[in-house]
């Protein structure tokens, strides 16, 4: 009972693929995923589980350096940061959780993009700093909760860092030297599904380029 | 992989029933596939948490030395069917394949409206012939029987088409087991964009990343896939040939790039950009060209998806307050409201044949998947978890997959239209998320 309704013609192609396809399935499947970048690097200490280090990503990564735009910064405090290889206000370990974040890290209320007063400080001098040196780019990166939608949380985090690009705008910077992004919920700076953690996730990081 | 039919009554010239005269282009997807198609290891394991309303009583037993294939095809086939929400599986409990003399009538005396039997046989050339026999025990005749020509690595697929073969035979309607879903597994810090059978078995993985991977989408011809990458420290939107691993930067532009969707014709996205401020939606052709802006609003504009037809895109915004569902002509001009129930509506997804829209709201805290109906505007909850996300539609538009949450683990699951039936894709106990459900034509 053959099939007659395929040409045999059609049967040898589609063996031939078959044949060519199929020679080392699983040689194919790993060669056709790409990889991006390396193998992740260690990341700062285990308890900054899901905090992810400007100074250890890949690299190709635009942020290398962080630690020494840190102490350029001036600001006190970020020397222990840097020298802790992470971005500060990244770094969740431990003692430098208290001090280091000041320094680069505007926290939001919830469901708010309002940059509070208590921050001013803190943008001035990225402004001044900035202001002084035209040739230095800064990103601004929005986070946001793990509540709510992917998508919808990654615009969120991109209105928290516009909010923020906007202060330091109003403070002289130029557009150029400032890009907003957003990570939205991927990039916690603490793990948990508490108000504490929430409140530490719903941020905007101040990063060198 | 050839096929030839055994039955000896209506088969022959059943019109709806056509994998044995496929025309060319299925021919060459068949051979194509055989490169993402895995042997299985595991079992089959279907979780259903809830009962069908009106389900078709299908005997089934093990196809006679499918053991010694490596693959349990009637496992699978048992596992497909009883997802569907539309069957209703009973264990033949005796040795059957599709020679047996079978008494059709004892078997409707068990209760069985149909009977499905069969073989594994190995071929010379190191191929698997896959032979089934399906009954109508009401009628008492032979519905269904092929034979199926078959490499290891593709025995898998080869029941999910059986399965969809007994579906379309038994209900009329196409079957979406050997369709694919894509969805992104994270393991510490290492993110995979996977493709995978809809039981979660099997597949390929198109990208791995130490960066976070989300929002897939599959073009109308389930060659390629959208999604947004990280890897180099901003959202951005990237295209993938699942064939051929080659993928390229659609869009990088300033800010945020996000919310891939694909207009019915595969030649535009619909993507969100945060290029001149809040995040809005923008049109962007997928082979080259500037993108152009579709709405414009001071609020979040996000998650754009197009009507089947295309001339629509339903889209997320806040700019009622919370996030709510609106659509847009895909040439512009005024924006409609479509979700009125609720403050904080996202994540919408379309039904095939447009008449329902699937989205995500959030009731005391908890997210959760309901369906409205586009004409009437009525709502029907779908899922009554705490943390649900990413509804997609099967392409039968009968299934729904999602994201959830258990025990602390990202899941996957698929229910049916009525919410009733319900069942979790197979897990290695790291996050899965993000599913979509892709096309018909693997």
């Amino acid at each position: 009972m053959k099939n007659h309704l395929s040409s045999t013609h059609l049967l040898a192609t589609a063996l031939l693929v078959l044949l060519v396809g199929c020679a080392s399935p699983s040689k194919e499947l790993e060669s056709s995923a790409p990889a991006v970048g390396a193998a992740a690097p260690a990341r700062g200490t285990p308890g900054t589980a899901a905090a992810t280090p400007a100074g250890a990503t890949p690299s190709g990564t635009p942020q290398s350096g962080v630690s020494t735009v840190n102490l350029v910064s001036g600001a006190s405090g970020s020397g222990a940061a840097g020298a802790a290889g992470s971005g500060a206000g990244a770094g969740a370990a431990g003692s430098a959780l208290m001090t280091a974040p000041t320094q680069r890290v505007v926290y939001f209320d919830f469901d708010s993009f309002v940059v509070k007063d208590e921050f001013a400080g803190l943008l001035e001098g990225h402004a001044k700093v900035l202001a002084r040196q035209s040739g230095k780019r800064m990103v601004i990166e929005g986070h946001t909760d793990e509540r709510g939608g992917r998508e919808y949380n990654l615009a969120l985090g991109q209105k928290r860092a516009e909010a923020v690009l906007k202060s330091l705008s109003l403070l002289g910077v130029p557009a150029s030297q400032l890009e907003a992004v957003s990570f939205g919920e991927e990039r916690p700076a603490a793990t948990g599904a508490d108000e504490s953690a929430w409140a530490r996730n719903r941020r905007a990081e101040l990063k060198d380029r | 992989m050839t096929t030839e039919p055994i039955a000896r009554a209506p088969v022959a010239q059943d019109p709806g029933h056509a994998l044995n005269r496929w025309p060319r282009r299925h021919w060459l997807a068949a051979a194509a596939s055989c490169v993402v198609a895995m042997p299985a290891l595991a079992q089959v394991r279907v979780e259903i948490t809830g009962v069908g309303a009106t389900q078709v009583p299908v005997a089934l037993g093990r196809f006679r030395d499918e053991a010694a294939s490596g693959v349990a095809l009637s496992a699978i086939i048992k596992a497909d069917l009883e997802r569907s929400g539309n069957f209703r599986i009973i264990d033949a409990g005796v040795a059957l394949d599709e020679r047996s003399a079978v008494d059709l009538t004892a078997w409707r005396a068990r209760g069985a409206d149909a009977l499905v039997a069969g073989s594994v046989g190995r071929l010379a050339d190191g191929r698997f012939d896959v032979r089934y026999l399906l009954w109508d025990t009401v009628r008492g005749q032979e519905l269904l029987g092929q034979s199926n020509a078959v490499l290891p690595a593709d025995l898998r697929l080869t029941a999910h088409r059986v399965a969809d073969d007994i579906h379309l035979r038994l209900t009329g309607e196409r079957g979406v087991f050997a369709t694919r879903i894509a969805y992104v597994l994270r393991q510490g810090r290492r993110y995979s964009l996977h493709i995978t059978d809809p039981d979660g078995e099997g597949g390929q993985v198109a990208l791995s990343s130490p960066e976070p991977i989300i929002s897939p989408a599959w073009s109308p011809d389930g060659r390629k896939l959208a999604y947004v990458s990280f890897e180099t420290q901003k959202a951005a939107v990237w295209v993938q040939d699942v064939v051929t691993g080659e993928r390229r930067m659609v869009a990088s532009f300033r800010g945020s790039n996000s919310a891939p969707a694909w207009s019915p014709d595969g030649r535009r996205l619909v993507v969100t950009l945060s290029q001149e401020g809040p995040a809005q939606l923008y049109l962007l052709p997928v082979e080259g060209g500037p993108p152009v802006r579709l709405t414009r609003s001071g609020s979040i504009d996000t998650e754009g998806v197009f009507s089947p037809d295309g001339k629509q895109v339903y889209f997320v915004s806040d700019r009622g307050g919370g996030p709510q569902i609106y659509r847009v002509s895909a040439d512009g001009g005024a924006v409609e409201r479509v979700t009125f129930s609720g403050d904080y509506n996202i994540s919408p997804a379309l039904s095939p044949d447009g008449k329902l829209l699937a989205y995500v709201t959030r009731q005391a805290g908890a997210f959760r998947v309901v369906l409205q109906d586009l004409d009437s505007g009525t709502v029907t909850p779908l899922t009554d978890s705490q943390d649900d996300e990413s509804p997609s539609f099967s392409p039968n538009g009968r299934l729904i997959v999602y994201a959830s949450r258990s025990r602390g683990v990202d899941v996957l699951m698929t229910t049916t239209l009525d919410g009733k039936m319900k069942t979790r894709l197979l897990s290695s106990g790291a996050d899965m998320r993000e599913p979509a459900w892709g096309p018909f034509g693997r």
